[in-house]
């Protein structure tokens, strides 16, 4: 079978399997959302923590109990990273740095799991299993609560008062947009906890570790030794990808045996990390009651999944550069069992979903596949997007298509009945300018006070336009809550820690922010009543081609000139 | 609800869950593990004819000598960046233009040519390249072939026999489609030995 045809099945394999999950998952989690019921175990929860769960949460509120919870799992994680050496099952291990403690905190609450240190050297049990894949949960569950609110926002019909009190359809004129405390349980315990035993138990018949046995010395075949790390592996390695978290239990993550056992647990993970933003489009549908909503979103998300994956795909399998024309291929960072093909699936996967994980070292991509994977962040995330995440920042790239649109053929600027009016453009105006402002400015700042720029320059792993890229890769992960990295770079440094933590802060949170606003603004409004002749259309395929076309328009004339310091300048012309 | 009230909600919410996802989570994994999968969860450990572990069927090894050079009577596997250290995988993450790199892959590519008595075009680029692990326990079925004759030699075995070993730990791809096919190279030195 040529690589071609092999690229072409393990695609067709994943949409398969993607297809069968879009109805029932999508309608589950519709369902989780809407549902009037507690279950007894949610009840007896509410009542410990002190939870009303019949109370409704305009988007202030709702706002501020993402802050207040984000808060308290920082607060914990941070208070778990300084004790480590205190805590049982450490493995001996001491506690970590302030400036590496805040940054890993910051990056697990927000999602994003950048880590700048190696996990088998840094962390014990107690951190990795009570801490950090702890927040591996929460903070999945925060970004599918912000996205619940913000369908919760476009949904909202009439002045209905027979429906559940705190989940079903919002009534407009309130403007409430759920309850963040009933969201927040349910996404855990009624999607990740139960979807992440089963997942759990599927990746251990696959050969992923789950023990507490530590590290093992053995003596090797040959006579030597080698040290053997154990630890709870698979249950940790199944939040990270249906959370699409990307935070490790090993350095080097899902390139690790441990981690990655074999070639189906490869498309197994890349399945994993892509099924809940696939089929969140069909929870937008079911809960407006328009399935061709769901399906616009879902092939445009397709189209640019399919761009990014051919071309980076085309690029290592050309293997230009000198290294791989060296070796013969573009194998450097790349696991034998995986092959090219299925090593660029998993990394249009992880770069697509704010993900983060890694079965093959980026780093050591061919410049211009390599630069896919960074095109691939700075499109915002939207193909499809992080689990949660991925839903709203579509949706502000629709409000922004809808208005374009609307302009150009003289339409009623109209989506799922909501006006979009001068309060909702300046919130999605924001919105995209936030992750640009924040990773090239951050950027621009590291490299432009000459002492950090020295420290900086001086760790990346590779000199001239790569070892820029390098930097550039990290500052854009963090910005977009993505989390991988082009991981020559050394960013355990107190510079680094600190300044990437606060983009991963920032960029993490004024999002959501925005993005709850607007659902505020689109629950108080009551449906337009427009005839379906100056309403634009918003379901043709001539729709989707203009949200992909938008959505590099946004990217590209910023990131541009950078892309041409770094991987195009490495890579053009070999 | 006040500022300080939501606070200390989402304290108490978040410490639940810890209890929740965090201890009851993992532990139930763990004892599903060790009763429905007990190999796997502890490692895919493989033991030689005494019993004895000797390592894991999913991690790379390294079969060099004491004085570092590679022992002939052994299958050699990829190059690693973590010189097969299991506590503490890595790859070199260095890119396609690093001069570093680019001696190292061509260095490799006349050392694997030398110990093995082949052309340098014989050289499959999996033997001269890094995993991103550091710990890739396989190598290509091109890179298995070369080295046989010097296996045989080394072991007064007939290179038939070692072929026959070889193709006993071969995998193809996974439903004809997924992955590459492989030799794991633990597997099959243990195999020699035994």
């Amino acid at each position: 079978m040529g690589d071609g045809a092999l690229a072409a099945a393990n695609v067709a394999a994943l949409a398969v399997v993607l297809a069968a999950a879009y109805r029932p998952l999508g309608d589950y989690l519709a369902h989780v959302f809407t549902s009037a019921r507690h279950t007894r175990a949610e009840k007896v929860l509410y009542r410990a923590v002190g939870v009303d769960p019949e109370g409704r949460q305009p988007w202030p509120a709702y706002l501020r109990a993402v802050l207040a919870f984000s808060l308290a799992g920082l607060a914990l994680l941070y208070l778990l990273l300084r004790t480590q050496h205190l805590l049982p099952g450490s493995l001996g291990l001491p506690a970590l740095r302030p400036d590496l403690a805040f940054n890993t905190a910051v990056s697990f609450v927000a999602n994003t799991n950048w880590q700048a240190y190696s996990p088998e050297q840094t962390v014990g049990y107690a951190v990795q299993a009570a801490g950090l894949a702890v927040q591996s949960f929460l903070s999945a569950a925060v970004s599918l609560a912000v996205a619940a609110a913000l369908i919760r926002g476009l949904a909202a019909r009439g002045a209905s008062t027979t429906g559940p009190a705190t989940t079903g359809p919002a009534t407009t004129g309130t403007g409430t947009i759920g309850n963040f405390w009933v969201d927040v349980t349910r996404s855990t315990l009624r999607v990740l906890l139960p979807a992440s035993v089963v997942v759990a138990v599927v990746l251990l018949a696959g050969g992923v570790v789950q023990n507490v046995a530590g590290f093992t010395d053995v003596t090797t075949i040959a006579g030597g030794t080698q040290t053997i790390p154990g630890g709870p592996v698979a249950s940790q390695e199944a939040i990270k990808m249906l959370g699409t978290n990307g935070g490790g239990f090993f350095n080097a993550n899902s390139a690790h045996p441990f981690e990655n056992p074999t070639p189906w647990t490869n498309l197994f993970q890349v399945f994993l990390l892509l099924v809940i933003p696939v089929c969140l489009p069909r929870t937008l549908g079911t809960m407006v009651g328009d399935q061709r909503a769901g399906r616009v979103l879902l092939w445009t998300m397709a189209a640019l999944f399919g761009l990014v994956y051919v071309s980076m795909t085309v690029f290592e399998l050309a293997g230009a550069g000198t290294v791989p024309q060296l070796a013969g291929a573009a194998l450097e960072g790349k696991e034998q069992r995986f092959g090219i093909v299925g090593s660029t699936l998993f990394a249009t996967a992880t770069s697509g979903t704010t993900g983060g994980a890694a079965n093959s070292m980026h780093g050591s991509y061919t410049a211009l596949g390599g630069m896919m994977l960074l095109l691939n962040m700075m499109m915002g995330e939207v193909a499809p997007g992080g689990a949660g995440s991925g839903a709203y920042a579509i949706l502000v790239m629709v409000v922004i298509a809808v208005f374009l649109a609307a302009l150009l053929l003289g339409r009623a600027p109209v989506y799922l009945g909501k006006r979009i009016g001068v309060r909702e453009l300046q919130l999605v105006s924001v919105f995209i300018l936030i992750m640009p402002t924040l990773a090239l400015g951050g950027l621009a700042v590291s490299l432009g006070i000459t002492p950090v720029r020295a420290q900086i320059l001086a760790g990346t792993g590779n000199t001239g336009a790569h070892g820029l890229t390098e930097v550039m890769y990290a500052f854009v992960s963090a910005a977009v809550n993505n989390g991988s990295a082009f991981a020559g770079l050394s960013a355990n440094t107190p510079w680094l820690n600190t300044t990437l933590g606060i983009l991963i802060l920032l960029g993490r949170f004024l999002p959501i922010a925005v993005v709850l606003a607007l659902a505020g603004s689109f629950a108080r409004q009551e449906p337009t009543t427009t005839t379906a002749t100056t309403e634009l259309p918003v379901h043709r395929p001539q729709f989707v081609g203009l949200l992909v076309a938008l959505v590099l328009f946004v990217a590209l004339p910023m990131f541009l000139p950078y892309l041409m310091l770094g991987p195009l300048a490495e890579g053009v012309g070999r | 609800m006040k500022p300080t009230r939501t606070l200390w909600t989402a304290l108490r919410l978040t410490l639940v869950l810890t209890v929740v996802l965090g201890i009851g989570y993992p532990l139930v994994v763990t004892a599903i593990g060790r009763v429905a999968f007990p190999a796997q969860a502890a490692g895919s450990l493989v033991r030689d004819d005494a019993g004895q572990v000797r390592g894991s069927a999913l991690i790379g090894q390294s079969f060099l000598g004491s004085d570092g050079t590679p022992l002939p009577q052994y299958f050699q596997p990829r190059p690693s960046a973590a010189g097969y250290d299991a506590a503490a995988s890595s790859g070199s993450n260095l890119g396609p233009e690093d001069a570093g790199l680019a001696a190292a892959v061509a260095q490799r590519r006349a050392d694997v040519a030398t110990f093995n008595a082949v052309r340098e075009d014989q050289v499959p680029p999996d033997a001269v390249t890094a995993s991103g692990s550091g710990l890739d326990p396989h190598i290509s079925p091109q890179y298995a072939a070369i080295q046989v004759a010097r296996v045989a030699a080394a072991r007064g075995m007939t290179e038939d026999a070692v072929r026959a070993l070889v193709a006993a730990h071969t995998q193809g791809r996974t439903l004809g489609f997924l992955g590459e096919p492989r030799v794991n190279v633990v597997t099959l030195n243990l195999a020699l030995d035994g």
